[in-house]
């Protein structure tokens, strides 16, 4: 059963059966745009990325985006690159999986955002989610609504954090803007 | 790589300057249209075909032909232009048959199914596609070569029309599409009418394709020539020349060029780190737009019948043997490996993918310890930093419970990263444990008990090892380094004393030219071994004679092609034969005339192994040096220096291109070799025998039997 997020709300990654989750994806999707009538190939695309910034104590150490899609210690991948978008509701778009066993020690907190690349802002987006789930049955755990989101073209998603032994995720839903990660910088560093 | 599409599916296109090779069992017509972002061809000028074969940047045949070769230069079309279309149509005989054409075929459905390629000037093939399922149509756009976020892609269209090209234009929007295939089909018809007997397509084909081959290539071949003749422009032709390096391999950035990084053959292009902070650069890695693509596919069903997925050629003979998997784990434990648990077709292949796995794997585990222990470093130097500035730390002892607080962190934190990493250190040691013995030959170590059971092989294997890698964390646990073969790249098997700095007071330079021939002559024997009898060659250029010694094993066995070469006439003869070679090759070819060569060339794989350079080489050799390196291993030449680049940079820095173009490797354990994906400096280690052992020349002796078994 999934949990529908709000804003700032937290969750842990404990299992239901008392086991902390291992592995996780988090998934964003959203929709093409509508493709117009007579010139279909002036269609205006969509382009949403979906980026990973590993911190260790409030510093940034490795993130994870389209141009880097493996985090060097391995532990965090992304799927690869969507420039389109799906056709519709249903899967994910782009993904990035993190294997939590595996992140270095003193990585703390996971930070997930989202950029619209081409620019337009999540008002014009449509069906634009994501979504947190356990790699390891596939269950989606949490997820989160991303359309409606007004003049802004970036969101600070969520993040996952270490608590105690394990993971806890806390979802953030900040707006920004910014064209990749690294615009949204300043805006992260307040969520640490 | 070749990619094998199938209709609809697209790939990217590596470079501008193209050939369409295309064959149909009948002559057949084959021409090119070029059309805007709306896919309209906006006029009689935009089509290349018979009557008109050249347009700024397409150039097709004259006429029709069974095989035809279509150049296509994307970078010189004309303005406005944003897709090509290669299309081919049935000729039509009216009335006055042609020798080959008039065998009244109306229709593709009575042909054989049309094969298209997309290959690279030099006949490399880039993608591939036969056009099957056709019926009444008798004109087909083969592919489309078309523009997408500023890079060139093609796709495999097979779209018929069984109103043939005229109603094919008629759908590209051209205005007088009627007209125009008409005087199509009547230029084709009158080339026929001229030609007596089928034409003889081959000659013209190649020849025309030589030269525009030529045109490609002169700003190499011209620049080695110039350089060639006139020995005094080094200076000039080093900047032009500054080598493309080999696909697949990254040198290390400018500043450190003996650095090379370990490619692994085609990995995902998303495994190589991209430099961030560049978020405008337009050639953006294009990963998943499969979804976009099809969106835009011309309605490829549209002739009726369903779109067939399955790959023509793709023949599933017998499943592979399945993949032996890990024992189900103990609860707790982590699962006990297994050889071979990696995918691939063959066990060779597994091998092989797993090995590259616990490269990876023990590259990004250490990575994670390095980063770390660097943040728990940064962060006590931050907390000591932060007492020695407070001053109430100067009082009493809460300065000293504060720095052992930090000192304390950071131990704890080394602690938890050194207790990940010997869980991962472990797992590893234990996968190479089961992994070495099972290796077959060419990935095994010398030492392994497979190397006495060696048998001469029947076919050329995937790769081979030339030595061991290690990291500082973990000395003991060594991963074989494999490189595909056929070989890539040369190898520069580096005598000089600017290896690690402990073996250099050790060895003067005498014993390191020794030990750099005796890994010469080890991977050499490895690479006699592991190729069928026959298929492998080595030459030797040894201008003042100092590795007879090393040379021993080779030469006793019988299996050097030739004995070495000393002196300046000998070292002139034995380049100026393997620049023959390699030129006769490539001109075979890139003519497909593979049969034509003179008797006296070799066809086996050389390898040419240059001791003492510079030794005994003036200006002349060493250009021919640089051909060899750059243009061979193309055509099977490879090259394998030992040499000193200190001593040798008397020739100032028109060798570095040379440097460049080789893998370096040491013949002492030396930190240089850097991972494709975290970018550590590996210490590599080479694959030597055994002292005292026999190994290498009972193996050698095997081959020289075989060889004189199969007569070769």
């Amino acid at each position: 059963m999934s949990v529908n997020m709000a804003k700032g709300q937290a969750i842990s990654l404990q299992k239901d059966d008392g086991g902390t989750l291992t592995a996780v994806r988090m998934g964003l999707g959203w929709q093409a745009a509508q493709r117009r009538g007579l010139f279909g190939s002036r269609t205006k695309e969509v382009d949403l990325d979906a980026s990973a910034v590993l911190f260790a104590d409030k510093e940034p150490v490795d993130v994870v985006f389209f141009r880097h899609l493996v985090s060097d210690d391995g532990s965090v991948r992304h799927t690869g690159d969507n420039l389109v978008g799906g056709v519709g509701q249903g899967g994910d778009d782009e993904a990035i999986l993190v294997d939590l066993q595996r992140v270095p020690v003193h990585i703390d907190q996971i930070v997930f955002t989202v950029n619209s690349f081409t620019g337009q802002t999540f008002q014009e987006v449509q069906n634009a989610f994501c979504r947190l789930v356990d790699e390891t049955n596939g269950q989606e755990t949490a997820r989160y609504t991303l359309d409606g989101g007004g003049q802004y073209t970036a969101q600070i998603m969520a993040k996952v954090h270490r608590v105690g032994a394990g993971w806890s995720m806390t979802a953030l839903g900040t707006a920004a803007n910014g064209r990749t990660f690294q615009d949204l910088m300043p805006s992260i560093l307040p969520h640490l | 790589m070749t990619a094998e599409l199938v209709r609809g599916q697209n790939h990217v296109l590596p470079r501008t300057r193209l050939e369409i090779r295309v064959s149909a069992g009948r002559p057949i017509v084959a021409g090119a249209t070029i059309s805007d972002e709306q896919g309209k061809v906006r006029g009689g000028d935009w089509v290349a075909h018979p009557g008109s074969p050249s347009l700024p940047g397409l150039e097709v045949s004259k006429q029709a032909a069974a095989d035809h070769r279509l150049a296509v230069d994307l970078g010189a079309l004309p303005p406005g232009a944003d897709r090509v279309n290669i299309l081919l149509a049935l000729p039509v005989t009216s009335g006055a048959p042609g020798e080959g054409g008039g065998s009244g075929a109306v229709s593709f459905g009575a042909l054989a199914a049309p094969f298209v390629a997309v290959t690279g000037l030099d006949g490399s093939e880039i993608a591939s596609y036969t056009i099957t399922d056709l019926g009444a149509e008798s004109a087909v756009v083969a592919l489309e070569l078309y523009r997408r976020q500023n890079a060139w892609k093609v796709r495999a269209v097979g779209q018929g029309y069984a109103g043939g090209l005229a109603e094919m234009l008629t759908d590209q929007g051209l205005a007088e599409a009627r007209e125009l295939a008409a005087r199509i089909l009547d230029a084709v018809a009158s080339g026929m009418a001229r030609s007596v007997a089928p034409p003889p397509q081959r000659t013209a084909e190649s020849d025309r394709v030589r030269q525009s081959a030529q045109s490609a290539q002169s700003a190499q071949s011209g620049q080695s020539a110039q350089s060639g003749t006139d020995g005094h422009s080094h200076g000039h032709s080093t900047q032009s020349a500054a080598p493309a390096p080999a696909e697949g391999y990254t040198a290390g950035s400018a500043g450190e060029q003996d650095d090379f990084t370990l490619q692994r053959p085609a990995p995902p292009t998303s495994m190589t780190p991209d430099q961030p902070g560049q978020p405008d650069q337009p050639g953006r890695p294009e990963v998943a737009d499969q979804q976009g693509q099809s969106a835009q596919t011309p309605d490829a069903a549209s002739t009726g019948g369903p779109v067939d997925y399955t790959h023509p050629s793709r023949r599933t003979a017998a499943p592979p043997v399945p993949a032996p998997t890990a024992p189900p784990a103990e609860p707790g434990q982590p699962a006990r490996p297994v050889a071979g648990d990696a995918n691939g077709w063959s066990m060779e292949e597994r091998l092989y993918n797993q090995v590259w796995g616990m490269f990876e794997d023990l590259a990004r585990s250490v990575a994670a310890y390095r980063s770390a222990v660097d943040f728990a470093e940064s962060r006590m130097e931050k907390e000591l930093d932060q007492v020695l500035s407070d001053p109430r730390s100067r009082i009493g002892g809460q300065g000293d419970a504060a720095r052992e607080a930090a000192r304390a962190k950071q131990a704890k934190l080394v602690e938890q990263a050194r207790a990940v990493l010997d869980r991962d250190l472990a797992q590893l040691a234990a996968e190479s444990e089961v992994v070495e013995p099972a290796l077959p030959p060419p990935f095994a170590a010398w030492d392994n008990p497979v190397w006495h059971a060696y048998r001469v092989p029947m076919e050329i294997p995937m790769a081979l090892r030339l030595g061991d890698l290690h990291l500082p964390e973990s000395a003991d646990l060594r991963i074989p380094m494999l490189m595909r073969l056929p070989l890539e790249r040369g190898l520069w098997i580096d005598s000089g004393r600017n290896a690690s700095s402990a073996t250099a007071s050790l060895a003067d330079s005498d014993e390191m030219g020794r030990l750099a021939m005796d890994t010469a002559v080890a991977i050499a024997a490895r690479l006699l071994a592991v190729y069928p009898p026959g298929d492998f060659a080595v030459h030797v250029i040894d201008p003042a004679g100092t590795a007879t010694g090393s040379l021993a094993p080779l030469r006793d066995a019988g299996v050097l092609a030739g004995s070495p070469t000393a002196g300046a006439t000998g070292v002139s003869e034995t380049l100026a034969q393997l620049t023959r070679r390699v030129d006769l090759v490539q001109m075979a070819v890139r003519a497909r005339a593979a049969d034509s060569l003179p008797p006296d060339v070799d066809t086996a794989e050389q390898l040419l192994i240059v001791n003492d350079f510079p030794h005994g080489f003036d200006d002349r050799a060493v250009t021919q040096l640089r051909y060899l390196a750059d243009e061979g291993p193309a055509v099977g030449v490879h090259l394998m220096m030992v040499a000193d680049r200190e001593q040798a940079s008397g020739f100032g820095p028109v060798l570095d291109p040379l440097w460049r173009a080789l893998l370096r490797l040491t013949p002492v354990p030396d930190d240089h070799l850097a991972d494709p994906w975290v970018g550590h400096a590996w210490t590599y280690e080479p694959a030597l025998t055994p002292p005292g052992s026999q190994v290498l020349p009972d193996v050698l002796a095997r081959v020289a039997d075989a060889r004189r078994a199969w007569g070769r």
